[in-house]
């Protein structure tokens, strides 16, 4: 989850990391009393939980209070990203005299948190990593002895950072290291970390992400910051469509219907879990098809939860068939989720056979499934119909140029046929029927 | 009497003894029912405040110390809530368990590290977290990897190709697939989803390729962080006799940085992370990526040398 500039800011103040002279404003007005309070020229800054700020024009500079509120004025309605900004940051602007990166990140490789330090700041630290690999100092730390300062100075040092200077940096980088553990930061960032020209240091900017899985006990820091708990500080924000599927997902606590995504095509898609997911919607797409929404339904969901997912996906707007789709499951039921599914073709007034392209999931209750769907005529497949063959066929009934609301029985004889009562015999054994 | 413990060459094998930490469970109990019905040799169970009770004929204690006490116990599979799940993983690694399957998923990353960072400074292995286990096809499991006993069987039957994959589904998927063809499984590890996992691909490599019965790889991999390439370079530094095949999903997420699907290890943070970026650097390694999963056994076959449709 990531901070805004101004709540990172806190974070580090917290932690005793010097900060130049700013404060947070929500209005014009509160932007001029900063302003006035720093009584120097500022730069004003647009709160957004996105980059490209200074591109966008979110990023000003004033001389005087009402420069400042002027600019706060038209930031404050200025949409970068696709984001609102929260407020303006009004920050002083002394003059400095030389800029460092400083940030703590994990490295997945080495498996341990790691500083990353260098002498060339307020740039892309990637960047510099590709032009300049040899001002970039490293070095990673442990997190399970208490931090010891001298890791910070070593990888100071690393670079030549000598003298006072490195005795003003090492306390920084330290605390930078204690607060990453401290508050489960998966990146906390300096950038730039300025020198001044009566040779102290101060952040200028910060950026900092929190792990969302230790949100619940980093509770006390968030009520601090003024962070909600349903604040989901994603890449972007989510739309009705999606706050409707975590809906669905958090009234029944049985099973996932998991990371309900909208896309605009006419092929809804109820699919899991985790990778299978993955797997089927590159299906589709490399088939050529549109799907509208991404899913992960999974760990052995309800025939309500696989029914409100299926009515939501079914209610998008220019869906015009679903696909039901996994992975071999063996805790998630083949037959609950073919009852949710139908339940919700027919309580929405839909022929199951109809709407629904495929049913592919194989494992666990699979024949009972089977027998479920054949009774309604729904084309289902089993494991000897590979993921991307299932998505296939999905796409060709959606994107057959005129195929209108009603199945085509010269393609597939067994999908318009009317509901029957008798389960047939022969999928006992795998249910190697339906090629379509 | 409880004797050294060891982990055999390719993690697991008949003589593999493990407890289950969190065994009573309700996931855990299907496990271990999953577990004792495929083979495995399950020696205890842990559950604080428990002791006395049993799981399917497996006594439950309340701490590992008093598991090891009175068995050998060569690896812990840990289900715990991920508020315990440290120290869970820390218990099982002072110990002295050498391999350790977390379960678990929504562990912070920070946690996770501290349980590496320890099961390496004592010689002990992690899987996971956020994973399915491990499977010897025919020999053993440890985990809920393949389901059921009778399921498993179904996907997994013994065979050459070893599997190993950042997703649990996907593991017997591929695993089934390989099945069908005739191919079958050396063993198939579920990596784990997350960003940060105890073994990665190119760390299980050396144990594969000290493996007999494999002959060739497959790995599922999918957008973020830096195991492919990882691998990649291992394949390079090592003159490898294993072919690998590898499959990339979570092609789509490259149009929508800073967004997760899947795992939470999906995340495209920076340009390396991407799938297309990967897929440049496997096949840059001499690793065959395949666009679709039935398209696998006629690579493996078609890198092993022998003729598709020749069963091994």
């Amino acid at each position: 989850m990531r901070l805004f500039e101004y709540e990172s800011r806190q974070v580090l103040a917290r932690e005793g990391v010097p900060l130049s002279e700013h404060g947070f404003a929500r209005s014009e007005q509160e932007a001029r009393e900063i302003a006035e309070r720093i009584g120097r020229p500022v730069v004003v800054k647009s709160q957004v939980l996105t980059g490209g700020r200074m591109k966008a024009g979110g990023v000003k500079f004033a001389d005087t209070p009402e420069e400042a509120a002027a600019h706060a004025r038209a930031i404050l309605q200025l949409e970068i990203g696709g984001h609102m900004p929260r407020g303006v940051l009004v920050d002083s602007r002394a003059p400095i005299a030389q800029e460092y990166y400083a940030g703590v990140i994990y490295d997945g490789v080495r498996k341990r948190p790691t500083f990353v330090f260098s002498d060339m700041g307020g740039i892309d630290i990637e960047e510099v990593a590709e032009t300049h690999p040899e001002r970039i100092g490293r070095g990673h730390f442990s997190m399970l002895l208490p931090f010891m300062d001298f890791r910070a100075k070593d990888v100071l040092a690393s670079i030549g950072v000598t003298g006072r200077d490195l005795n003003r940096l090492t306390p920084i980088l330290s605390r930078l290291a204690r607060l990453f553990v401290k508050y489960d930061m998966t990146l906390a960032e300096i950038n730039p970390l300025a020198k001044l020209e009566d040779g102290s240091f101060v952040a200028v900017d910060a950026h900092m992400d929190m792990e969302n899985e230790a949100r619940p006990r980093q509770r006390a820091l968030l009520e601090d910051l003024g962070v909600g708990e349903d604040e989901t500080r994603e890449a972007r924000e989510p739309t009705r469509f999606e706050i409707e599927g975590e809906r669905v997902d958090s009234v029944d606590h049985r099973g996932v219907a998991g990371n309900v995504t909208e896309f605009d095509g006419n092929l809804g898609l109820v699919i899991g879990a985790g990778g299978g997911s993955l797997t089927l919607f590159d299906a589709v797409r490399r088939h050529g098809g549109h799907p509208a929404n991404y899913c992960e339904i999974g760990g052995n969901p309800s025939v309500s939860k696989a029914a409100n997912l299926t009515k939501l996906v079914l209610s998008k707007p220019g869906v015009e068939k679903i696909a039901v789709m996994m992975s071999i499951v063996s805790n998630t039921r083949v037959d609950i989720v073919a009852r949710g599914v139908i339940k919700a073709c027919l309580e929405l007034g839909h022929d199951p056979a109809e709407k629904i392209a495929i049913f592919r999931i194989p494992g666990a209750w699979e024949e009972e499934g089977f027998k479920i769907l054949e009774r309604y005529g729904v084309e289902y497949a089993d494991r000897s119909v590979s993921m991307h063959e299932a998505a296939r066929r999905a796409v060709e009934k959606v994107s057959g140029d005129g195929a209108g609301p009603t199945p085509s029985p010269a393609e597939d004889p067994g999908a318009g046929a009317p509901p029957t009562e008798d389960p047939p015999e022969r999928l006992a054994g795998s249910g190697e029927r339906i090629e379509g | 009497m409880a004797t050294a413990t060891s982990v055999p060459g390719m993690l697991i094998d008949a003589d593999t003894t493990f407890i289950v930490q969190g065994i009573t469970g309700r996931e855990a109990v299907n496990l271990t029912r999953e577990c004792l019905d495929y083979g495995s040799k399950i020696v205890g169970g842990v559950t604080p405040g428990r002791r006395g009770r049993e799981v399917h004929g497996v006594p439950v204690y309340d701490s590992v110390a008093q598991v090891t006490a009175e068995h050998r116990v060569d690896g812990a599979v840990v289900t715990v809530p991920p508020t315990f799940c440290k120290d869970a993983v820390l218990e099982a690694v002072y110990a002295g368990v050498k391999l350790v399957v977390v379960v678990t998923e929504r562990i912070p990353r920070g946690d996770v590290v501290q349980m590496i960072e320890a099961a390496d400074a004592e010689g002990a292995r992690i899987i996971g977290p956020n994973c399915l286990g491990i499977i010897r096809p025919g020999v053993a499991k440890m985990g809920g990897i393949g389901g059921p006993a009778r399921d498993a069987a179904k996907a997994y039957a013994p065979g050459s190709v070893g599997v190993m994959s950042r997703s649990g589904g996907m593991t017997t998927e591929i695993s089934s697939t390989l099945t069908a063809a005739g191919l079958g499984v050396s063993t198939a590890v579920s990596i784990g989803g997350d960003a940060i996992i105890g073994s990665s691909y190119a760390e299980l490599m050396p144990l594969f390729e000290a493996d007999e019965q494999t002959e060739a790889i497959v790995v599922y991999s999918e957008p973020g962080g830096r195991m492919e390439a990882e691998l990649a370079r291992w394949v390079s530094d090592h003159s490898s006799r294993l072919p690998i095949i590898a499959f990339m999903a979570g092609r789509f997420m490259d149009e929508m940085p800073g967004m997760s699907f899947g795992h939470a290890g999906t995340i495209v943070e920076g340009r390396a992370d991407t799938a297309a970026e990967k897929i440049v650097r496997l096949e840059e390694a001499g690793i065959r990526v395949a666009q679709e999963i039935a398209e696998i056994p006629d690579l493996v076959r078609e890198r092993l040398g022998t003729a598709p449709g020749a069963a091994s």
